[in-house]
């Protein structure tokens, strides 16, 4: 498909945005302090009473090189963005190149996803994440590898921000063998146990009880993770959605929720939809802290989230987010990106604000980042995405037998 | 063996798993503070404390939500719904989530977890609040359903629901709460998808589950005056099915009569009938009739709600026709 990054002459950013970026900028060095001082204190509790947490960190140590490592060509090695830890400096070069290059690694993933569809090779169901890349990516590199993940069925990027495999994520699309879940999920079901990545769901806000169900079990346990739940705008007029978060505020339940508003519930805008479109004002219905941000800058949602994860984390309160965003692509692969509900003007006009376009100005602007550079990592995300493409293209499709495994299982406790 | 409710079966039930495994919990509305609607766990809130025995607000889904969330992480809820009227507007978690997600993740996430209630009519309670739905749950791949019918079974059948990795709906009558039965003394459980015999007889069976046992034994009370004796066959499970006990009652009598609380169209019985003409089609001597609610909403009036319900009347009278008595 064509290229759907377009990289003008470089944009100035205004002074608005300048004035946020330093402000983000020192916020996030804070935070980042802090994650570090969290980090060491966390590795000496280390959590002996719960198996399941040093089972998840021992496999996200496995998967997730550390942040400022160069990602190998290869879709089974793409690295996430989470706990920085203490050696990554928020503003340093290096931590800002990873952040890109996860933006990139997605934007080139949901690509050749809209390629292999318009081929045949994915089916059913299939929404792609391109222009809110910044969320995923600036959510996960401020949570730990044991804290938890839920999402909606636009899950492709924030599997892979986690640290999921382009090649076991391309292979469940192709419904092959050596997909995440042995290609019975399909686009919409990406799940991986080993980095808490809890789906993947497809009915509009079920999930999100289920979101302040894992903080209710993090609470059961004692323990200090948290849980980061996502979903569209649309998703705050379900009865789930309330359900969920008046629970979590009257429990105190380490969660948050995040709204990707992209302003388009399929192919009804907001302002059809939903009586009061400031959506976080629904949080102080709950008692709880909510907070709106630019989302199309990833160092605004580091900062969101980061103070998000604070109120989780210390004092086990839930925050309702507001990411505000804009997809590029269509609902799913059967809408167009613009001339029914919305206009190809209001698309453009959108699209200017390019997530990526945005880290890699600011970058430039700050010579962090030659062009050369930038190619050169976006070529290497484009050959994770081939390698990623060519393996899920060689595995085969699932046995027949498999058509009664995962039914259920045949053990008791 | 002592004598107890069904009611006090299930809370043994409750309170012996609750102190075998801390990772078992019950929620639900008024489940704590007031011991249950239907004071099934009395007592536990003080004995367990509020983080095992959680009162909610009045939020189905949202708290059948949570169940499904906490157990995809470890824990093992027991969900109770005040009944399973209100369960409907949980079903998206029962169905969507908690009988999918093992499914959908490729083996990655069993669901051990139990959603418990009452299912099936009472007194009067009229159209929204008389309703038994086994057959819509039965329906769903990835669930077990069961639906004990005596104290001793409520007790076994719960433990091993609470014990099993899969999601099992448990559903308990409404009516049976007050009901006495011998319960064996110390620990047991009764393997899920297993039959019981309930009353041994070679003339007729009669095939039932859940509160529809009382009134199966109460027909056989009947037709035994009359030199009748039937095969009560008691599903107990009525997914999976234990297709293997229906086809050795009614072949050994050849006749059978199908007894369940809910509605005629898609119901267990049909499933029961479907069994019955695939295993034991050159056994049978009669068309299998199936005794059943009749097909409308529950009506308030007392003459009315009798004449809706299936009762021993009816089913004696289904049993004399199977036999060609009448």
């Amino acid at each position: 498909m064509r290229d759907t990054l377009k990289r003008g002459e470089p944009r100035s950013t205004d002074s608005e945005a300048a004035a946020n970026a330093d402000k983000a900028t020192a916020d996030k060095a804070n935070a980042d302090k802090a994650n570090a001082d969290k980090a060491n204190a966390d590795k000496a509790n280390a959590d002996k009473a719960n198996a399941d947490k040093a089972n998840a960190d021992k496999a996200n140590a496995d998967k997730a090189p550390a942040i400022g490592n160069n990602a190998a060509v290869s879709g089974d090695n793409a690295a996430a963005i989470a706990d920085s830890g203490p050696a990554a400096s928020a503003d340093g070069a290096a931590f800002r190149k990873e952040l890109l290059r996860s933006m990139l690694l997605q934007r080139r993933f949901e690509e050749r996803c809209a390629e292999a569809y318009a081929l045949g090779k994915i089916g059913g169901f299939c929404h792609l994440y391109i222009g809110q890349e910044a969320i995923s990516a600036g959510t996960m590199s401020v949570l730990r590898p044991d804290d938890y993940v839920v999402t909606a069925y636009r899950d492709h990027g924030q599997a892979i921000a986690r640290g999921m495999s382009p090649r076991t994520v391309m292979a469940e699309l192709f419904g092959r063998r050596d997909g995440s879940s042995g290609g019975k999920g399909g686009s919409m079901h990406l799940f991986d146990k080993g980095l808490n990545f809890l789906g993947g769901h497809g009915i509009v806000g079920a999930h999100i009880p289920l979101a302040a169900g894992v903080s209710w079990a993090i609470k059961y346990r004692k323990g200090d993770q948290i849980c980061v739940c996502f979903f569209g705008e649309a998703a705050v007029n379900i009865g789930s959605f309330h359900e969920a978060l008046n629970m979590a505020s009257l429990w105190k339940l380490p969660a948050i929720f995040i709204i990707e508003n992209n302003r388009y519930g399929m192919g009804t805008e907001i302002s059809r939809a939903t009586a009061n479109e400031d959506v976080t004002i629904r949080a102080a219905a709950y008692n709880m802290a909510g907070e709106s941000v630019d989302a199309q800058d990833v160092f605004a949602v580091r900062d969101v989230v980061g103070r998000a994860v604070e109120l989780a984390r210390r004092e086990q309160k839930p925050t309702l987010l507001e990411m505000r965003t804009y997809r590029f692509m269509g609902h799913s692969m059967s809408d167009a990106a613009s001339g029914t509900y919305r206009s190809r003007e209001e698309l453009e006009e959108n699209m200017k604000r390019d997530p990526i376009v945005v880290l890699h100005d600011r970058m430039r602007g700050d010579d962090q980042l030659s062009d050369g550079e930038f190619s050169r990592l976006d070529d290497e995300q484009k050959a994770i995405c081939q390698d990623a493409w060519d393996f899920a293209d060689a595995s085969p499709e699932p046995a027949q037998e498999e058509l009664y495994t995962h039914v259920l299982v045949d053990t008791t406790s | 063996m002592a004598v107890m409710s069904y009611r006090d079966a299930l809370t043994q039930a409750l309170r012996e798993e609750l102190s075998r495994d801390e990772r078992v919990f019950l929620m639900g509305e008024e489940v704590a503070q007031y011991n249950g609607a239907y004071k099934v766990s009395k007592g536990l809130l003080d004995e367990f404390g509020p983080m095992r025995v959680v009162d909610t607000p009045i939020t189905e889904l949202g708290f059948a939500g949570i169940g499904v969330g906490s157990a995809m992480v470890g824990l093992r809820p027991i969900i109770e719904f005040m009944t399973w009227n209100f369960a409907l507007l949980a079903l998206d978690q029962v169905v969507n989530a908690a009988a999918k997600m093992l499914y959908m993740s490729g083996g990655q996430f069993p669901m051990p977890m139990v959603f418990r209630g009452p299912n099936g009519s009472a007194l009067q309670l009229s159209a929204q609040h008389s309703q038994a739905w086994e057959s819509w749950l039965a329906h769903i791949p990835g669930l077990k359903v069961l639906t004990p019918g005596t104290p001793a079974d409520a007790k076994g059948l719960l433990k091993s629901a609470i014990r099993d990795d899969n999601p099992v709906v448990f559903l308990e009558g409404e009516m049976l709460y007050n009901t006495k039965g011998e319960v064996p003394d110390g620990e047991y459980t009764i393997p899920i998808g297993k039959a019981e015999l309930k009353r041994e007889g070679g003339d007729c069976s009669i095939i039932a589950h859940g509160k529809m046992i009382l009134v199966a034994m109460q027909v056989a009370d009947a037709l035994a005056k009359e030199n009748i004796a039937v095969d009560v066959v008691d599903l107990r499970t009525v997914r999976p099915m234990d297709v293997e006990a229906i086809s050795v009652s009614v072949r050994k009598t050849n006749r059978a009569v199908v007894l369940e609380e809910g509605w005629e169209i898609c119901g267990i019985g049909a499933q029961v009938v479907d069994f019955i003409q695939r295993e034991c089609f050159d056994d049978l001597d009669a068309p299998v009739i199936r005794v059943h609610q009749a097909d409308v909403p529950m009506p308030y009036a007392k003459n009315l709600e009798k004449a809706a319900k299936p009762d021993a009347a009816k089913a004696v009278a289904a049993i004399r026709k199977v036999m060609y008595l009448d």
